[in-house]
């Protein structure tokens, strides 16, 4: 097997917050104040303290990647996962040459192409043939190559019907589909997917799974996928690396990664209340999450018996179209029990949320779910926000257990839910 | 293995830059092109009439405001056209330059998220400027033909309109080479952009655009007037079409040269900046 990508001590370095003061006046008069009249500088911050939870201060050093060495080989699929902020959108970003890196190289053979988001460039005034070549070109196809695979993304994309439609008429559905329809036939030999398949409905999803697989098995193809959905990348992926705090954890078998990494954020992760700090860049923030009983008291272990509430606390800073939250449950093993949407009940109680401070709860009744430990995911998330969809995102944000005492069966209670079912006897002869 | 096709690295040299992947993504730039016609085109209501609007409406308020308040002179040319040539072969410079400016800061979403050579997207801007002079260019033509057709003696053309893609092109770099160094900068101090819009108004003044050289008889101003790299192109420009205006090679040699090293520096300056500009953003 050939090596296609070899990553050598690879590192990025953020200066946080920003280089310099930001305006040409302010660095004006810091430079003649402290050079030429030689005062301070006078937009130094005093009293600082260094507390990982406080807000980082304007130009600190952060190593959001360090000392990578990977190898990946040809035909291979390697998943990616590891925590918010452990370094793999840095990887990523710098595989498909979105910034450059502060040291070491990676060596690429044969055509890259990375899917950071799908639909890159993509105009609604513009119609859906001409948005093909338009997002086409900007992953470096050939126009001449675009002719020769449109007739399979329309196809694939299923819009034959509206092509010559403005995209601005499609659904969000059928535009996600388009976009990754086009991603999906660049051809590259090494295909770099960030978590773009968690947007789509469940056909889609299926279908894009469906030809990533394709892509890897039949053609030979590289893939390197990110993504936060445990079982599609175990379907995926053979091996998996597990990135952590902007360094290389572990690597190997999927199964055997993702089963340690579960169990890690289930051990790391004893509360079941959760606050995050304030940052005033996002329109739209989690504020805290609590596991709450019937008396609302903190609890993290949770009778079958015994109904759970949830409770969310956001803070909306502006109105977002299209917003809307997204609430998971995950069992220890990985699997998702159960996931909630606010387009469960119309209209979207998110949709264009006043400025405010909200409170949102979710019950889970009673003898719903089986007993074990689950972890608690909520994301916030709008197709019409042009600067990104993922507005806010907390993965495995608080745990909690069920057990099952007060039936005969128990914790010995297989499947996943707890439900009892009666049985309705009625003698017939 | 030693032949890898990409080998990202930290540093690139300043002027290590890969034309050869330009070309490669030529078809992006004519896509960028069309979507900025496309665009124009469907979201107002007279479409690419605007293109045409904004210049005849300049020039009058030039006929009113320099023409017959201040009194200017015009070098005996009919102040319609006069005042238009100037405007037509302004715009281009002040179109190119104005879009281009602004190429970090209006596309940090598309820069985050894909790559391909940054340098496309200033260039599909010069690109989509140059349809919308040509656009401005026929209307100056129009107006030229009805002053030739009356017979007008003060019109007269002469072998110089040759040089015309000569003046086009320096338009085209110094817009260029002057958007993507200010785009640049804009990156690091973000109060630049106050200065982007009274800026050209204030190059345009001190610019023969709405009067000639000739009506400037200071000598200290008529040497500043003599430096100023447009001052060859504008001159040029009118006295190839209009006969009114001075023409030298050596200054329009210098105009060259001063093009080139704008658009050089800018390059370099640009290429430099694209490297790590998302993470500043």
């Amino acid at each position: 097997m050939k090596t296609v990508i070899k990553i050598e001590n690879l590192s990025k370095i953020y200066r946080l917050g920003e280089v310099g003061t930001g305006t040409l006046s302010h660095d004006l008069n810091r430079f003649v104040r402290m050079n030429i009249l030689g005062q301070d500088d006078p937009y130094a911050k005093i009293g600082h303290v260094n507390d990982r939870t406080q807000k980082a201060e304007k130009g600190e050093l952060v190593a959001a990647l360090q000392d990578i060495n990977l190898e990946v080989k040809e035909g291979e699929v390697l998943g990616i996962i590891g925590k918010n902020g452990a370094g793999k959108s840095t990887l990523l970003k710098l595989l498909s040459r979105v910034t450059s890196p502060t040291t070491g190289s990676i060596k690429v053979k044969g055509r890259l192409a990375s899917l950071l988001e799908v639909g890159t460039g993509f105009h609604p005034e513009m119609t859906g043939r001409e948005n093909i070549y338009m997002n086409g070109t900007i992953m470096g196809m050939r126009k001449w190559e675009i002719d020769k695979q449109l007739d399979a993304i329309v196809d694939f994309a299923g819009v034959a019907k509206y092509l010559d439609t403005p995209t601005k008429r499609y659904s969000s559905g059928m535009t996600v589909r388009l976009g990754f329809a086009i991603a999906a036939h660049l051809e590259p030999e090494i295909l770099v997917v960030d978590e773009v398949l968690a947007v789509g409905d469940a056909e889609f999803q299926k279908k894009a799974i469906g030809k990533m697989q394709d892509v890897s098995t039949n053609q030979g193809r590289t893939v390197l996928f990110v993504s936060h959905n445990m079982p599609s990348i175990r379907t995926l992926c053979p091996n998996t690396i597990w990135m952590q705090q902007g360094m290389l954890h572990k690597s190997g078998n999927t199964n055997d990664i993702i089963d340690e990494y579960l169990k890690e954020q289930i051990n790391s992760q004893v509360g079941s209340t959760s606050s995050f700090p304030e940052d005033k860049s996002k329109p739209f923030q989690v504020d805290s999450i609590r596991v709450l009983d019937k008396t609302h008291q903190i609890q993290t272990s949770f009778e079958c018996d015994e109904e759970i509430n949830i409770e969310i606390i956001c803070t909306s800073r502006q109105a977002i179209p299209g917003l809307y939250g997204w609430f998971d449950l995950t069992k220890d093993n990985g699997t998702m029990v159960l996931m909630s949407d606010t387009y469960d009940f119309q209209p979207n109680c998110m949709d264009s949320l006043e400025p405010g401070q909200y409170c949102f709860q979710l019950k889970i009744p009673r003898r719903t779910i089986g007993h074990g430990k689950y972890l608690i995911t909520l994301s916030f998330t709008s197709r019409q926000n042009f600067s990104g969809f993922q507005i806010d995102k907390h993965e495995y944000a608080c745990s909690f257990e069920v057990i099952d005492t007060t039936t005969p069966r128990g914790n010995k209670r297989l499947g996943h839910l707890s439900t009892l079912l009666k049985w309705e006897k009625t003698k017939l002869l | 293995m030693k032949d890898y096709d990409l080998i990202i690295r930290p540093k690139r040299h300043a002027f290590d830059i890969n034309f050869k992947e330009i070309w490669a993504y030529r078809d992006l730039l004519s896509m960028f092109v069309k979507r900025d016609i496309i665009t124009v085109y469907k979201q107002t209501v007279l479409g690419p009439i605007w293109f045409i609007v904004q210049p005849i409406m300049t020039t009058l308020i030039y006929i009113v405001v320099f023409g017959n308040i201040a009194k200017i002179s015009t070098d005996g040319v009919p102040q319609p056209l006069f005042y238009l040539a100037g405007i037509t072969i302004w715009n281009y410079f002040a179109e190119s330059f104005n879009t281009t400016a602004k190429t970090f800061t209006e596309n940090a979403g598309i820069f985050g998220k894909v790559y391909f050579p940054r340098l496309i997207m200033p260039f599909a801007k010069v690109t989509s400027g140059l349809i919308k002079f040509l656009i401005q260019f026929v209307l100056f033509l129009a107006v030229y033909a009805y002053y030739i057709i009356v017979g007008d003696v003060s019109v007269n053309p002469n072998w110089n309109i040759a040089l015309l893609p000569v003046y086009i092109l320096l338009m085209a770099a110094y817009g260029l080479g002057a958007g993507i160094i200010f785009t640049s900068l804009t990156t690091k101090y973000r109060d630049l952009t106050f200065l982007l819009a009274f800026g050209v108004q204030l190059l345009m003044y001190a610019s023969p655009v709405i009067y000639p050289v000739s009506t400037i008889e200071d000598p200290r101003l008529q040497t500043i007037a003599l430096y100023n790299p447009f001052t060859p192109i504008l001159e040029g420009f009118k006295y190839a079409f209009l006969g009114a205006g001075h023409f030298s090679w050596p200054n329009l040699l210098y105009s060259v040269v001063v093009a080139i090293v704008l658009l050089v520096s800018g390059i370099v300056i640009f290429h430099k900046t694209e490297r790590n500009f998302i993470d500043t953003v």
